[in-house]
This record gives C-alpha cells, structure tokens and sequence, in this order.
C-alpha cells in the first residue's frame, strides 16, 4: 500500500494549484475511486455518497487542471434545461456539481492521470506532488469521456499543413487558452460541436468560409443551425465534403465537391476555397484505453462497454458512465447516469449487492438518423440557411424554427391583412399576427419574438490580468437574452474588457452593456 | 557565419550520418540545412526499413553499401539509443510460378553477402506470420532485415555530432557559391549570410541537383521526385505481423509492404508515383485505395478503421537509377552525395564512412581524442518500469506530468527533447513521439505548445508546426503586434532554430 496524502477539493480548480489536507499519511485507499472529473465522474461521486459511502473515501481521479470535464471549454449557453429547467453555459453547470461534490467533501486529485486499470481494479496514477499512486478501491467507476475523431479517421487527402484541427482542440485553445485557430476557416461536419465553433469564431472575429455536411442534413440541434449559422450568414453546404486540403506550411484552401446518395464525390463537382484553418467537427470515440487494459468488454457498435442493468461492466466492481459508454448529446442525461452508476458502484462498494456482470443491459438506442420531425426541423433550418432569411423585420412573413423544444416545430407568422381575425397581438403595434404551426403556446411566443425583435444570449470571454505573463480567461454571458444586432457589437465591445481576480460566478462584469437592459456576468470563478 | 574546413548541404539522414562520421576527426565541420529541423526531408517520411540487400541488383555500389550498412545498424542505434528491431523480412507470393523468382532473389541475395535467407513453403510461412492469407505458397525469408525510427536516426546522429563539435545550423538554405581562380570553392552564399568553406558535400536529397549545378558545368544528373504515400494503423492492431511483409517485387519498386514500425504500429506502403513538383506531399485518394487493395491481398484482416494517420514522402530518384556518391567533375573540393533513395536509409552509415574515406585522400584525417560515439537523452516514460517510473519523478517532478495521454510521454521529455534541439511542434513529435498516438495531437498540442513557449521564451503566435510559414495559432487580441501567420516574412524565423550550442 502506498502512502498518500490528499488534496481536498477547495479551490483547486484553477490552473494546478492545490490544497493539501492536513491529515497526511497513510490512506488505504477509496472505497470508490472514479476515473474522470467531468459531469458523468462529478454525478457519480454524489451518487456514491448517496448510497451512503463516507465521502472521504470516494476519490475522483481527473488528468486536467480542474473539474468539470469538457465543460470548462463549452462556454455556450444550452446545458441544464432538463435538469435544472434553465438555460446555463458549460462552466455553470459543471459549478453546481463541483459544489456539492466539495460540500460532501468528496477527495479529488487533479493533475491526476490514470495510466493503468487491472482486471482486479487496481488503479495506478501519476502526478506531479505524489509521483506514482497505486490503490485498489473496492468499486471503479470509469467516467473518462471520449475523445474526437481526426482527420485520419475521415481520410482527407492532401497535404498536412498546420491550420487542421479538431474542433474541440480549437474550442480549447479559444475558450482557455485564448488564442485563435486563424483568420479564416472551414468547418468540416455539421454535428454540434462544429455549429457552435462557427458561431465562437465569428464571434471572436474570425470569418467562418463555410460548414460543409456530407450527409443531405445536419448532424446538429436545428436550434444550433439557426443560432450559430443562420443568424450569422455562415453558409451550410449539405451533401458537400472536401475532397482535399492544400498549403506547403499552413492551410492555404480546401477543394470542396458534392457528394452522390453514397457519400462519393461528384465528379465536376469541385471547387475551391480559400481559408487558413480548417476546424474537424467528425465525431467523438469513447476513450476506452483503460477499460481494454482491465479487459472490460467493449460494444464494438457504440465503442463503450457492455453494462448491465445497473452499469457494471463485464468486470466485477467496474462501472461505466457519460460518454465513455456512449457518446451523449446531452449533459443531463450524462449526470443522471452518473448519479445511477455511482450508486450502484457505491452499494456494490458497501456490500449491499453483489455483482451483476452477466446480464447486459440493452445498449441504448443506437439512432441511424434523426427521427423524422427532427429531420424536418433540420431541413428548415438548413433552408433558412440556404435562403439567408434572417431578421426580415418590416417583411409580413416569417418561417421559423421552434427551438424551444427538440420537436422542433415549423412556425408560419404572417400579418394578418387589415380587417382580419388576429390570432395574437403583434406587440409592435403594426397589425396582428397569425401564428401557425406550433404545437404549444411557448412555440407562439418564440415565434412572435423572432419576428418582432429577435434576441440572443452572448457568450464570450473576457481577459483577466494576472501575475503571470499569460492571459487567463473569464468565461462571461448575458444575464438575459439581448437583441440579436447588438450581438457582435457587444462582443467587440467585451475584446476589449479586463478584469481583476477574484472573479465570482455570476459576478457582473459590466453593466447594461450597450443599452440592452442585460448585464454581463461572470459564468466562472477565478481566485 | 565565418569559415569551416567542411560544408555538409542538407541535414538527411545522409547529411547528419556524414556530420556524424565526420565529427570523430579534428576538423571544423558545418551542417547547413534548410528546414527548421534536421530530417524534415524525406528521411522523416519513409518505411522506416533497415532493408537485408537480396533486393539490390548483383553486385552494386547500392547492393554493397546496403549490405555493409545494415550490418552496422546494432552497434550504431545502441551508441544513439535509437529504437531499431531486426524483425527479418518475409518476400511472399501466392502464385507458384513466382517460386522461380523467389530462387533468383534467394541467389542475388547470397551474391550481395545477405546472411541466413532462406526460401520457405506457404506453410513454414504461415508458422511464421498466421494472418497472412492462406493462399500464400511460398516465401523468402530474410533474417537480417530490421525496422528502426528513421527520424530518430537522423535527429540522434546531428545531436550527436553537434555533441562532438560539428555545428548545425538549421533555417539555413545554401542559394549560391562563388569560386576562387583555379575552379577551387571559395564560399557559399545562405540565407543566414556567407561561410567561407575549404570542402563542400552536397547531400541535399530532393534538390541535390539544383546544388550540383550551382558548381557550374550545367546539371551533372537530373532528381526525379518519386513519391511514396504511406498509411499508419492503431498500436492495437501492431501485432498483426511481426516481421516487414514484402510482395514480389516490380521493376521500379519493391512493392506495398506490411511493415511492423519501429515504433510499435503497423504501417502499410508505399506507393511509387513519380511526380512534378519536389513539393507535392499530399496523399490521394487513389494511393489509398492501391495501397488498402495491395495489402488486404496479403493481409485480409487489415481494416481501415484503424488508419491513425498518413504521409507522403518523395524519393530522390536520379535519371542515373543509381546512388551517385562521387567528386563534382568541374570543382575541387566538392563531393555530390545524391540521388539517394531507397534503401538509403540503411545505406546510409556506410555512405558516410565512403565519404569520409574519400576525404581522407584529400586531406590528412586526424582522430579526435574526445569523440564521445554516445547520445543521452532522458528516459522514455512509456518504457520504464514502476520503480523507474517512482525514481524519476522524485528527481523531476516534470516526470509526473503526462502531457501525450496516447504516448504516454512526460514533460519531462518534450523538456528534454527541446533541450536536444526541438524547435517546432513536429521536432518535439519525432523526438517524443507526443501527438504520434491514436488522438493526433488533440489531447497535446495545446499542452505540447505551452511548454515550447516557455522553454524557448517565445509567445505562442511564434510557435510553428514544422518551421518556416507554418504558424499554429494566432492572437485574439487586434493589439498584440506580431500577427502570427500574417506580417512576417519567412526566412526570418530561422532565429529560433540556430543548432543551441
Ligand atoms: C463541444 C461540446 C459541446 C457540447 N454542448 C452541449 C450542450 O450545449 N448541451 C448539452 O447538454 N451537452 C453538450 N455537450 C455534451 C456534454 O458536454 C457531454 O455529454 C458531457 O460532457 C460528457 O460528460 P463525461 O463526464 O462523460 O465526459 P467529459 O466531460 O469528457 O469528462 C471526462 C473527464 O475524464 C478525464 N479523464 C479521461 N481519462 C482520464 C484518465 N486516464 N485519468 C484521469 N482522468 C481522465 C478527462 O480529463 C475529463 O475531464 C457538448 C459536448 C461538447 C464536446
Ligand atoms: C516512401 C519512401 C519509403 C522509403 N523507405 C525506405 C526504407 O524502408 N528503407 C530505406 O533504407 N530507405 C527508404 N527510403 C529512402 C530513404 O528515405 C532515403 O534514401 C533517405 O531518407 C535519403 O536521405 P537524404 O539525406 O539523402 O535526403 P533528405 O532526407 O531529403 O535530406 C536532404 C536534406 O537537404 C536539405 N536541403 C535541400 N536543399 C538544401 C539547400 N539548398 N540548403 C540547405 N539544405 C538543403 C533538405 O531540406 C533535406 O532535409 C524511402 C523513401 C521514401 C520516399
Ligand atoms: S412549439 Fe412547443 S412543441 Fe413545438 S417546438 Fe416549440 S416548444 Fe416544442
């Protein structure tokens, strides 16, 4: 048995600076040890707890600087509506978890990287103040996430120049880092990660040439087709692949071509753009290095272990959660299987089951495609993109989107010609409005508002000095949604915007900016 | 830049091998090359193979110099720590007529001086490798033939030369000579200024011909560029073979391999494709599918899911078909070492030992007392056990910061490798192989990009893929001065690249 000394969880979020605990010396090991700090590792410690294992001896082993997984970087608003009934940003979300994790007093060590797993749930991890751990916890629970997929995997041809990157490397570099990918890119895939770039990287002034889908719709929420593409001008090209990157040194253009119903490239069809980055947005692999090291057995079909009812994997004491399994698109559905796993990890880790390797659960439901009113809402939302309609206050008719809800329901506003029966008051005073194709009344609010003043909620960073020569960025949003037009301006405006540590969540960072009535506020701390 | 007894044009695995060869002798040598890092020619894009010689025609320089280098590959990657396997080689065919052939090989083979080839059954064969197909009937075994990391190779013999005196200047492109009366070489013009220089060995791969010409007399031989696009698959499936499978050869190659790297993956090709441009490295769509098609064939097992990443490399393929190592016929003072393709890579320790052998008729050649033939470098993490794993990072703390989850490479090492000479994100790449893994640099580049700045004291819009335009990032902030991939002209980046000395 090793000796060990833990860190607690208090403020050892930020950029590697921890806080030993007192109690140093010999520590047999947790009962639960998780391996990962993102939403999936974060909700199973609570649920280990639950199940009533003494925090002290559940362990949440992270490699990164802080907790929270990828949702750090994730700035963007758009996690927690299921959850929490509300519309947060990545750094947010992650924030009440972190909390209540550091109020139970669950041990977290960060800077923390598990290279080895056995078969008997023998963890080995290395870090920089203890230098190699080895322990075996009586429950695992493996929350590692997933990784992107690269340019190898979609086999683009052509040269290697540097401007290529995943758009999660990019999303790190702009959201953490503070630094751009570029001055002009291409967006290769249309899946989530991909739209948000796009409107991340014209937000901070890059110019976004295009996103090209191979398939004949986008990968995307329709709301993300609106609000990151639509909203912006950023041209979507469905059924278009590049076909070739090109540059000696750095990216100097892409051929991009149509693609035929089997996902070949129409010869002809080709033409050039120019651009001097090129974003990969082609889909994540759960990240399953160890789980294959303690010989769990892998789905080959989702890339994550086989479980069973109650998340076991087929390794006794080894449970599984969040995007290792399966990629997830949505975080609360990540925390809720978290929270069941870990519990289950922590009554396994008590005694009060036993193992249930044996009996799988049914892998969830490997979709081929959207469903069909998803579809359709994606359909239109890429033909409002294709059409550039946006904003056409003064016009009488608008399509929109509802993006509300994932039904995702085709909306029809017209005005309704004098003498007509108004199905709802305009609110601008100019004639009643008729509303249709909604399925419930939040979709004709929305619908009213996208067509009277549409408005949005800016998330973007601002810079904070500190002592060190690097810049350290202070994720910020919107208290409230602001007029779609003052996006950009109130972006530009925020470039130039510093603030002095300590920061707190939900600090405001400036007031009513640009005479919208909505604050900017601080989505994360900063000691 | 001063004065040097020799000038060595191109940083290949020829060039630092000659450096290195040369770097045992008290003389005043110069390594020129015009990339940001050695071997960022084609000695960091090939197969990798440390070839056994029966492929060679009977009796060639090339045949001699393949066969006498090989032989030098143990002592000399022990003396580098460079990793290198003898693996042997497997030639197979699934055509008995071909069995012919096979014997003619066998015997060219035995004429060369390769040591324990052996003609096998499709059985014996398959004994040997059981997922080749079962249609093989028969194959020629090559004890000899082995697989090292070339880019190692090449970084490993400049560092240890630069250990051992020589300079190595790199950013530095030779544009021009002038000539003293009597056709004798007086200096060589670079975009880092001129360098007055008494001897010139011209090893510059792809362009050694544009340098032979610059001795004046019109272009002694002409450097067709013959490209080579190659595919690397996940270390999971490395063990698929464990020995380099060859195909019957053709008249201008030696075919699509199966080759176990050195490195631990399986990777597959080459194409031979001659080109126009000494620039074109982009794959194709339709070398992928030659290369998949030729390999199932052998292999059917191989999948192409599992492609973690691919390159093209150029072969320097001469209009002579043959290496040409020999003294310019209009200067003195000027050696050509060109025309160098495969297998130069295993020829080319004993290429170095001709040349220094060919100046040793010039010029009295004295021993250096203090050569030191061996390379340190810190240990590899991924290759340590435990209890080395526990003893290095209580001596350095930086052991315990794995920044290449895939690679599992420490800090310490990218540390270590810039210390070595990594100026750019792929020179910490082939020295640590961090960003070489399943991932392709997600997970460390930005964490690989912030310890380059730190250590090198640059900010990271300085920062560069591979040298010369090709900038990573650029800054968010409209009043940070430099514009990273924008305001800057090329050839001054070559600051950072200076051989630390
Ligand atoms: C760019 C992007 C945008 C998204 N947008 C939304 C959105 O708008 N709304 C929404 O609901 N969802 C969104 N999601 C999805 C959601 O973020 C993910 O489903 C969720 O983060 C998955 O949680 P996880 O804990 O499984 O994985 P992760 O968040 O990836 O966390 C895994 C953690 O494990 C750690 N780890 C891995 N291996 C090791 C090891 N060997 N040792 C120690 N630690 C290790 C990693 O460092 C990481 O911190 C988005 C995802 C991405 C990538
Ligand atoms: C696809 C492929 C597979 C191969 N496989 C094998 C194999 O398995 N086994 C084997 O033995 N061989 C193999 N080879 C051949 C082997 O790679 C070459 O023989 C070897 O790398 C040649 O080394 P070099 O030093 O001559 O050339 P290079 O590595 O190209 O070095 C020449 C250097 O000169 C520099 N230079 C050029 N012009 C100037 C200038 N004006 N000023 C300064 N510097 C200059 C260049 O930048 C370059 O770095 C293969 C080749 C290819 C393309
Ligand atoms: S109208 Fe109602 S049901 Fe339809 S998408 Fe909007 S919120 Fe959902």
């Amino acid at each position: 048995m090793d000796v060990m000394r833990v860190m607690s969880v208090g403020r050892a979020w930020v950029r590697g600076e921890h806080t030993m605990d007192t109690k140093k010396g010999v520590v047999d090991g947790p009962d639960v040890a998780i391996i990962g700090g993102g939403p999936a590792g974060l909700a199973a410690a609570i649920g280990a707890c639950n199940a009533g294992v003494d925090p002290d001896r559940v362990f949440i082993l992270e490699r990164g600087e802080r907790l929270g997984g990828i949702l750090p970087q994730c700035i963007h608003h758009g996690f927690g509506l299921h959850r929490f009934k509300e519309e947060l940003t990545g750094p947010e979300y992650a924030d009440r978890f972190i909390r209540e994790v550091e109020r139970l007093g669950v041990k977290v060590l960060l800077n923390t990287m598990v290279i080895e797993l056995g078969a008997d749930r023998r963890i080995t991890a290395v870090n920089d103040s203890q230098g190699l751990i080895s322990f075996r916890p009586r429950a695992v629970v493996l929350a590692m996430g997933c990784r992107e997929r690269t340019r190898a995997q979609i086999r683009i041809p052509g040269t290697r120049p540097a401007g290529v990157f995943t758009a999660g490397t990019a999303q790190r570099l702009v959201n953490i880092e503070g630094y751009l990918p570029g001055r002009r890119a291409v967006i290769i895939g249309s899946g989530d990660i991909g739209l948000i770039m796009a409107r991340r990287l014209t937000i901070e002034g890059v110019e976004v040439a295009g996103v090209f889908e191979i398939l004949p719709y986008p990968g995307g929420l329709a709301r993300n087709v609106v609000q990151c593409l639509e909203d912006f001008g950023i041209p979507l090209y469905l059924s278009h692949t590049v076909v070739e990157i090109h540059g000696r040194d750095r990216v100097t253009g892409v051929t991009v071509a149509r693609v035929d119903s089997s996902g070949d490239a129409v010869p002809g069809s080709e033409s050039h753009v120019e651009c001097d980055t090129v974003l990969l947005s082609v889909g994540l692999i759960p990240e399953n290095e160890l789980s294959r090291m303690a010989g769990v057995e892998i789905d080959p079909l989702t890339g994550g272990p086989v479980v069973t009812e109650s998340f076991e994997t087929s390794v006794s004491g080894i449970f599984a959660c969040g995007n290792v399994l399966h990629v997830n698109d949505l975080v609360d559905n990540v925390s809720d299987e978290g929270e069941r796993a870990g519990r289950q990890a922590g009554l396994y880790a008590t005694g009060t089951i036993g193992t249930t390797a044996g009996t799988p659960r049914p892998r969830p439901a490997v979709r081929p495609g959207p469903v069909p009113g998803e579809l359709a809402a994606k359909h239109e939302a890429a033909l409002l993109v294709a059409r550039g309609q946006g904003g056409l206050s003064g016009s009488n008719f608008m399509r929109v989107v509802c993006t509300i809800c994932p039904v995702g329901c085709i909306i029809e506003v017209r005005r309704a010609p004098a003498g007509e029966v108004a199905t709802a008051p305009a609110g601008d005073g100019g004639g009643a409005l008729e509303i249709r194709g909604n399925k419930c009344k939040r979709g004709a609010t929305y619908a009213i508002e996208e067509f009277t003043s549409p408005k949005r909620t800016l998330t973007t960073t601002v810079r904070a000095r500190v002592a060190t020569c690097a810049d350290v960025l202070v994720p910020v949003r919107t208290s409230s949604p602001i007029a779609k037009d003052l996006i950009l301006p109130a972006a530009r405006e925020l470039a130039s915007v510093e603030v002095r540590p300590p920061v707190r969540i939900g600090d405001v960072i400036v007031r009513d900016i640009l005479g919208s009535g909505a604050d900017v506020i601080a989505t994360a701390s900063l000691p | 830049m001063g004065c040097a007894d020799i000038a060595i044009i191109g940083g290949g695995v020829v060039g630092c091998a000659i450096a290195r060869e040369l770097s045992r002798y008290e003389l005043d040598v110069v390594l020129l090359e015009k990339e940001a890092e050695v071997g960022f020619g084609t000695s960091k894009a090939n197969s990798g193979i440390v070839h056994a010689g029966f492929h060679s025609d009977r009796g060639t320089q090339e045949a001699r110099l393949c066969v006498e280098g090989n032989k030098m590959f143990d002592a000399l990657c022990g003396e580098l720590a460079v990793p290198f396997r003898r693996n042997g080689s497997l030639l197979v065919t699934k055509t008995r007529s071909d069995m012919s052939e096979l014997e003619r090989l066998l015997s060219q083979g035995i004429h060369n001086g390769v040591p324990g080839l052996k003609i096998l059954s499709g059985q014996q064969v398959l004994d040997l490798e059981p997922n080749l197909s079962r249609d093989i009937v028969g194959g020629l075994y090559a004890p000899t033939a082995g697989v090292v990391s070339p880019y190692e190779l090449t970084m490993a013999l400049a560092e240890n030369a630069q250990a051992n005196g020589v300079r190595v200047i790199t950013s530095c492109e030779v544009t021009g000579m002038t000539f003293a009366d009597g056709g004798r070489l007086k200096r060589l013009k670079t975009s880092r200024g001129d360098i007055i220089v008494r001897y010139v060995i011209n090893a510059a791969g792809l362009f050694g011909d544009d340098i032979a010409a610059l001795a004046g007399g019109g272009r002694p031989f002409r450097i067709i560029p013959r490209k080579g696009e190659e595919y690397i698959l996940d270390r999971r499936v490395g063990s698929l073979v464990t020995r380099t499978i060859f195909p019957m050869p053709t008249p201008n190659s030696k075919g699509i391999l199966v080759i176990p790297t050195a490195d631990g993956n399986i990777m597959i090709g080459p194409t031979a494709v001659e080109v126009e441009s000494k620039y074109d490295l982009g794959t194709t769509r339709g070398g992928f599918e030659e290369i998949f098609r030729a390999t199932r064939d052998l292999v059917p097992s191989l999948d192409a899911r599992d492609i973690i990443a691919s390159f093209a490399g150029l072969r320097a393929a001469s209009d002579r078909h043959s290496f040409i190592i020999e003294r310019s016929p209009g200067v003195r003072g000027f050696i050509n070492v060109c025309g160098i393709e495969s297998p130069g890579l295993t020829a080319s320790p004993a290429i170095a030992r001709m040349v220094a052998g060919m100046i040793g008729e010039e010029m009295a050649l004295k021993p250096k007392r203090s050569f030191n033939p061996e390379r340190r470098l810190a240990p590899r993490f991924r290759e340590m056990s435990t209890a080395e794993r526990r003893r290095a990072i209580a001596r350095d703390p930086a052991f315990g910061r794995v920044v290449c989850r895939c690679e599992l490479v420490a800090e310490a090492e990218v540390v270590d490798a810039i210390r070595r000479g990594a100026r750019t994100l792929d020179g910490v790449k082939f020295r640590t192989r961090a960003g070489m893994g399943r991932c392709q640099g997600g997970f460390c580049t930005p964490r690989v990009m912030r310890i380059l700045a730190r250590e090198l004291g640059v900010s990271m819009e300085d920062l560069t893929k591979r040298g010369g335009a090709s900038f990573l990032v650029v800054s968010k902030h409209a009043d940070a001065g430099t514009a990273g991939i924008y305001g800057r002209d090329e050839g001054d980046e070559c600051g950072a690249g200076m051989g630390a000395r």
